[in-house]
């Protein structure tokens, strides 16, 4: 792994973002914000996750603007959607394409050293600048 | 944006290109998973015995597959009756590329910039078919590593959210710690089936449950 640039201050910004933040939002609009704070060297933590269609157009953007010369793309984790939920009522008629991650943590890839999770801990480990 | 809407136009042109079908049938169907899971080593395996030829090369070297392949018509036989699919071979789906990994490959810098590149657009283009294009997944896994990645666990949310009829493959149980179980235990609701790609073990159960789930 390269040694990073150095940013303009050495500390490192944490976005904890609101589900009622991003409930107006656009699926392309989530993603631009996530990724325009993740390219920032942040990390963003989301109250409510993205959806399985949002979650591939994330990979898919994030591919499109990975570049050699210092964004080598995300990391992520979150807690999964709930098993029960799709197969009942609410669930479908929520339509499962509907149904949202929890709380989902994303980061740049070459700042984040690991990313763990289990059942009900993420655990985010940082690079020291 | 202009680049990316760039972009988006030419992963249709290409779409259009490996996905276009006069008929319903065949049926497309995707292999997907992680880098190195074995996917190309399966889809040469099945393309070699049924039609003859291959699909692409396989590597151990991570993103070999930076662009589908896809290999039409692929008649398999089953008890008497034949099933035709399309299978499409696709890159290891992942959520970062650094080309200095390649470095560690006795890749020179150029080339390791250029391939890992071409293996962010080829990761885009399969994630943006996986919402299009496919009628099916084959998903393998290399049944060495830890199944429960945030990428496994994505890309088969995608596919769920799809309504896509799914196979999962636990691949390389040639090796000594390969561990069906951990993969069954990681998507109880899904069928697995165990083999080796590379040895060629156990692809008459595969074929079996591909005639079923996509005939
Ligand atoms: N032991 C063993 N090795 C396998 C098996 N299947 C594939 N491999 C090896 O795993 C490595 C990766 O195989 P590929 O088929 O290129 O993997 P892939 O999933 O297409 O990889 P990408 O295209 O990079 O995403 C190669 O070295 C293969 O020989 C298997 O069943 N057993
Ligand atoms: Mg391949």
């Amino acid at each position: 792994m390269a040694e990073q640039e150095p940013e303009t201050d050495d500390g490192v910004q944490l976005d904890l973002i609101s589900a009622e933040r991003m409930e107006n939002k656009t699926s392309m609009e989530k993603i631009r914000m996530i990724l325009d704070s993740v390219h920032d060297g942040d990390i963003v933590v989301l109250e409510q996750g993205l959806t399985p269609d949002e979650e591939s157009k994330l990979i898919e953007v994030t591919m499109t603007e990975i570049n050699p010369d210092g964004f080598t793309g995300i990391e992520i984790e979150s807690f999964p959607r709930s098993e029960t939920k799709e197969s009942g009522f609410l669930g479908r008629l929520m339509g499962k394409d509907e149904d949202p991650a929890k709380l989902t943590v994303i980061g740049p890839a070459n700042q984040i050293q690991s990313l763990h999770k289990d059942e009900t801990l993420i655990s985010a480990l940082l690079k020291r600048k | 944006m202009g680049l990316f809407a760039d972009l988006r136009d030419s992963i249709s042109a290409v779409t259009a290109k490996l996905f276009a079908g006069e008929s319903e049938d065949p049926k497309r169907i995707g292999i997907y998973g992680p880098p190195n899971a074995g996917k190309t080593t399966l889809a040469n395996r099945i393309a070699r015995d049924w039609t003859g030829d291959a699909v692409g090369p396989e590597s151990h070297i991570p993103h070999e597959t930076r662009r589908a392949r896809r290999k039409e018509n692929v008649e398999i036989e089953r008890d008497g009756h034949t099933v035709s699919i399309d299978i499409v071979d696709t890159p290891g789906v992942t959520t970062k590329v650094d080309y200095e990994e390649f470095l560690d490959h006795d890749m020179e810098k150029d080339e390791a910039v250029r391939r890992s590149r071409e293996a962010t657009e080829g990761v885009a283009e399969a994630m943006h078919w996986l919402r299009e294009d496919v009628d099916g997944v084959i998903y393998v896994l290399d049944s060495t590593t830890d199944p429960f990645t945030q990428v496994n666990t994505m890309l088969i949310g995608i596919i769920e959210s799809r309504d896509l009829p799914v196979l999962i493959l636990a691949n390389k149980t040639d090796l000594e710690d390969s561990k069906v179980q951990r993969i069954r235990n990681a998507f109880p609701q899904h069928e697995t089936i165990e083999l080796s790609a590379l040895e060629g073990e156990n692809m008459d159960e595969v074929y079996d449950r591909i005639a079923e789930k996509f005939g």
